[in-house]
This record gives structure tokens, sequence and C-alpha cells, in this order.
């Protein structure tokens, strides 16, 4: 537990001393900025709400989070440093959470720094604030889901543009799973179950009843269990590529 | 200290390390000498538990490195080849990190790294970023967190590899003065250095131990009494023939 907090100090320290933070947040506000005002319609819808705001969430980070992932691993392998990180005296899994934990702490810092958004719509009018607190939640559970996808990609590679790539290949999945227009696909042949089962892993379904104030524990257990299950697919690849 | 079993290591078809045994001592610095490619960096790769084995094992300070990794890392220090380190950090940043999480405890934390960057005369880079620092200072920053947690065991890959003379001349010293309770394993491709600190030297080739013994012993074996020739016909006489 120490050596992973030890690690989450000097990964996200790590953003911070180069231009990867800044880049990243400016990037993140001015985008949510544009994607909130002008194509959500914020003003034009005259409701007191962020729907607009977080409805662009999911595609969002669609782009940016492997931005953010892709690194975690591939960058470690490129310049040999994790041979210096995992002959350290912890366990491979502290290192994939250490690591893991600051990129989610990242992301966290990224969100809240859309505060503006929060405070212009409590001028503007008046807001159920626990609505968008849970869509907070709901947003940042699922940058969770997004990064474990990316941390364990990563993992697989030393090449940074590969593992950006098929990231987004990978989180795009789960976010297609709850399309009406995949879902349609499999409705008139398929059984009920299998159309639910599709659906229940989608990113969307699991953020869009958090996001509209919902939080549902099963919503937060799938969040908990995908990070969970990718984070130890992660730890397996980089202890099985020890023994290559 | 360190034990090793019939070491082997296989990428895909190739043996890069092939049936490797031998321990090692405190008081012991072992020079670990080879061609390129013979497999020396692949079998210290195997000590820290960087890479698995294929075959074999390695014990460490009485724990294998396969089945309780941690205790065995806990008593090694390491210098990787070609030193590498976090390009965005700085020395002192670094330092910090490593002793960290190495177990230093916090309140000998700073009277450690004050030692080690005396040590390896680093204090002027101390604030510079590792990206911006000489070959030379690189690889003294990578000794210095090898040995900031003063491990029992130091494994050292090519650690005077582009050092001017006078920093070789004092790594050399320091690796003595260190060796009295520790058991250092360094490779090299220097033989004079072998000459100069090792108690010992093993040779590999095509991952196969084909000499064990001191250096002297070793010098011994050539009529001119020079080190390079006995190395070229040791090295060259176990090369399979090709094609
Ligand atoms: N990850 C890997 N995949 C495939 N082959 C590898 C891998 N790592 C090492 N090898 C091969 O194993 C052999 C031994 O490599 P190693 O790095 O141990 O040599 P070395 O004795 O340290 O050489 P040098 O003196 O050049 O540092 C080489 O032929 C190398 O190409
Ligand atoms: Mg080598």
């Amino acid at each position: 537990m120490k050596s992973t907090t030890t690690i989450l100090k000097r990964e996200l320290r790590g953003y911070f001393t180069t231009p990867v933070a800044y880049v990243f947040i400016v990037i993140f506000l001015l985008l949510t900025g544009i994607l909130t005002f002008y194509m959500g319609g914020f003003f034009e819808r005259e409701q007191a709400d962020l729907a607009p705001f977080f409805f662009f969430h999911p595609w969002l980070y669609l782009i940016l989070v492997p931005a953010i992932s892709m690194r975690l691993w591939a960058e470690e392998r490129k310049t040999g440093t994790i041979e210096l990180l995992l002959t350290l005296p912890i366990s491979t899994g502290q290192a994939v959470m250490g690591k893991f934990l600051a990129a989610w702490a990242f992301t966290a810092i990224a969100l809240a720094a859309t505060f503006p958004v929060w405070i212009t719509v409590n001028v503007l009018g008046d807001p159920d604030n626990g609505v968008i607190l849970a869509a907070y939640i709901g947003s940042l559970l699922m940058a969770g889901g997004y990064l474990a996808i990316g941390s364990c990609i990563s993992a697989m590679t030393n090449n940074q543009v590969i593992a950006f790539v098929v990231s987004i290949v990978g989180c795009l999945l789960f976010i297609l799973a709850g399309l009406p227009a995949v879902l349609d696909f499999f409705t008139g042949w398929a059984p009920q179950a299998v159309i639910d089962t599709v659906s229940s892993f989608s990113f969307m379904t699991h953020f869009n009843s958090i996001s509209k104030g919902v939080i549902d524990l099963r919503d937060v257990i799938f969040y908990a269990s995908l990070i969970g299950c990718f984070l130890l697919a992660n730890t397996l690849i980089l202890d099985a590529k020890k023994g290559e | 200290m360190i034990e090793i079993q019939d070491l082997q290591k296989s990428f895909g078809d190739f043996r890069a390390v092939d049936g490797v045994s031998f321990s090692v001592e405190p008081g012991e610095v072992l020079g670990f000498l080879g061609p390129n490619g013979a497999g020396k960096s692949t079998t210290m790769r195997m000590i820290t538990g960087f890479l698995t084995p294929t075959g074999g094992g390695v014990k460490v300070a009485g724990a294998d490195v396969g089945a309780d990794p941690i205790a065995a890392k806990r008593r090694i220090g390491y210098l990787p080849e070609g030193a590498p380190l976090y390009p965005d950090m700085t020395p002192r940043t670094l330092l910090e990190f490593i002793a960290e999480v190495r177990g230093v405890p916090a309140s000998e934390r700073r009277a450690r790294i004050e030692k080690v960057v005396a040590q390896v005369h680093i204090a002027g880079v101390l604030d510079q970023r590792i990206d911006t620092l000489s070959k030379g200072f690189k690889r003294r920053v990578g000794l210095a967190q090898a040995i900031v947690h003063d491990p029992e065991i130091l494994i050292l890959d090519e650690p005077t590899d582009g050092l001017d003379p006078n920093q070789k001349h004092e790594v050399r010293q320091l690796i003595e003065e260190m060796s009295q309770d520790k058991v250092i394993i360094l490779s090299t491709h220097i033989l004079e250095e072998v000459e100069a600190v090792c108690s010992r030297a093993i040779i590999i080739t095509h991952g196969k131990v084909v000499y064990d013994g001191t250096p002297q012993e070793l010098k011994e074996r050539s009529p001119s009494g020079r080190l390079d020739e006995v190395f070229r016909e040791i090295t060259t006489a176990a090369a399979p023939a090709l094609g």
C-alpha cells in the first residue's frame, strides 16, 4: 500500500513536470467548452442543468483518455525505465495500481477544472446540484474505465502510437455496445438476454443513468469490476512479458 | 549469498543463457566478462527479477527470486544496462523516490542521499533535469540510485561505461570500499578493470560459462601475460562453427 502511494506520487508529479498536464487540461477545457456551448446548445435550451456538458463526455474521453494512458507502460518500455521500476521491491500489481491511480487522479484534476461550467449554470439558474455531483462522479468512474483499458493495452507494446490507436478502438467497442444502432442489429433474431448482455457492457448505458442523478450500485459495480479486470490483465501481461 | 543453478533463458528458439551456475559470497567482487551478446545482461536481469528464467533458478540471500521476488529484490541494488532513468526527474527527486520505495527510513533519507551524492560526485547537477545531463553524469546518477539504500548485493551492468578516466578511477575505488561486506557483480568490457577491482572473473560466451577463477590465474594462462589475449583465445575457441 505504501509503495503504491510512493509510485502514485512520483507519477502524478511527472504529469506536472512536463507540458503533458497543461496541454491536456487546456485542450480538455477547450473541447468541453465548445461541445457544451455550441454543439450542446447550453444556452438555447434554457434549462438549468449540465446535461449538454456531460452528454459529450463518453466521446471526449474516447480521444483524450487514450492520449493519457498510451504512455503509461509503452513509454517505460521505450526508455528502459521499466527495468528500474520492476526491479524495485514492489509487486507488479502495486506498480500497475500506482500508475493507474496517478493517471486517474490526473483526470480528476482535469475534470475538476471544469468548475466554471458549474458556476455558470448556478449563476444563470437554480440547478439540482445533487444531480450534477452524481454526474461528475459518473464521469470520473467512466474515465477510470477508459484508463484501465488504455493502461492494459499500453502494457502490450513499446509504441505509444499503437497503444493510442488500439485503445481508442477498444474503448469505442464499450461505447458502441449501448448505441441503439448496434442493439437494433441484434433485435429480431437474438434473444433479449443477448441484447441485454451486450448493452450491459456499454459505458453509455451505465453513464446515462448516473448522469441523470441516479447513482445505482449496479453501475458503480460495473465500473469497479471493469477497472479491476483490466488492471489484473495489465499485471498478468507485464508478468508474462518477463518470461517471453 | 547469491546462488545460481543451471540458469537458462531462451528468446524464441534462441538460447541467450544456457545453463549458467555459480554462487557468490560476501566480500567477493565478481567481474562478468564476455563478448557482445554473450548473455551477461540477460543473466543479470534474471538475478534482479526483471526477466523470468526459462529454466533453473536464482536464490538471493536465501530468497528464491521466482517464488519470493520482493524479499530478493529488497536486498539488491541494481544498475541496469545503459542506466535508464526517468528523464523528467532531477537526480534529487529520483534519489528521494528510490530511497523511499527501497525502504530507507524517512529520518535517514537525507543523510543517505547526501552520502551517495558525495560518493559519485553529482552535487553540482542535483537539481538539473536528468534528460539534460551528459552520459557520464547519467551513469553516475544510475550508480547513486543503486547504492542509496546501502544494499547487501550490488548488480552493476557496465558501471564505468561512458565515464571519464578520473571517474572510472573513483568508481573503482568506491567499489573496492564497498566490497568488504557486500556481494558485487559487475559486467565490463574493460579487462584492466577486472584486474583492478575483481577478486573473481567469470567469462561467458554464447550463454555458457567458459572461465571461472581469479583474474591472476586467467592472466597466467597467457604466455605474454596479457588479459586480452587469453580473453580472445577463450571466447573464440568456444564459438560454434558457422554455417
Ligand atoms: N528481449 C529479447 N528478445 C530477443 N533476444 C534478446 C532479448 N534480449 C536479449 N536478447 C539476445 O540475447 C543475447 C544476449 O544478450 P545480452 O544483452 O545478455 O548480451 P550481453 O552479454 O549483455 O552483451 P553486451 O556486452 O553487448 O551488453 C543477444 O544475442 C541478444 O540479442
Ligand atoms: Mg549487456
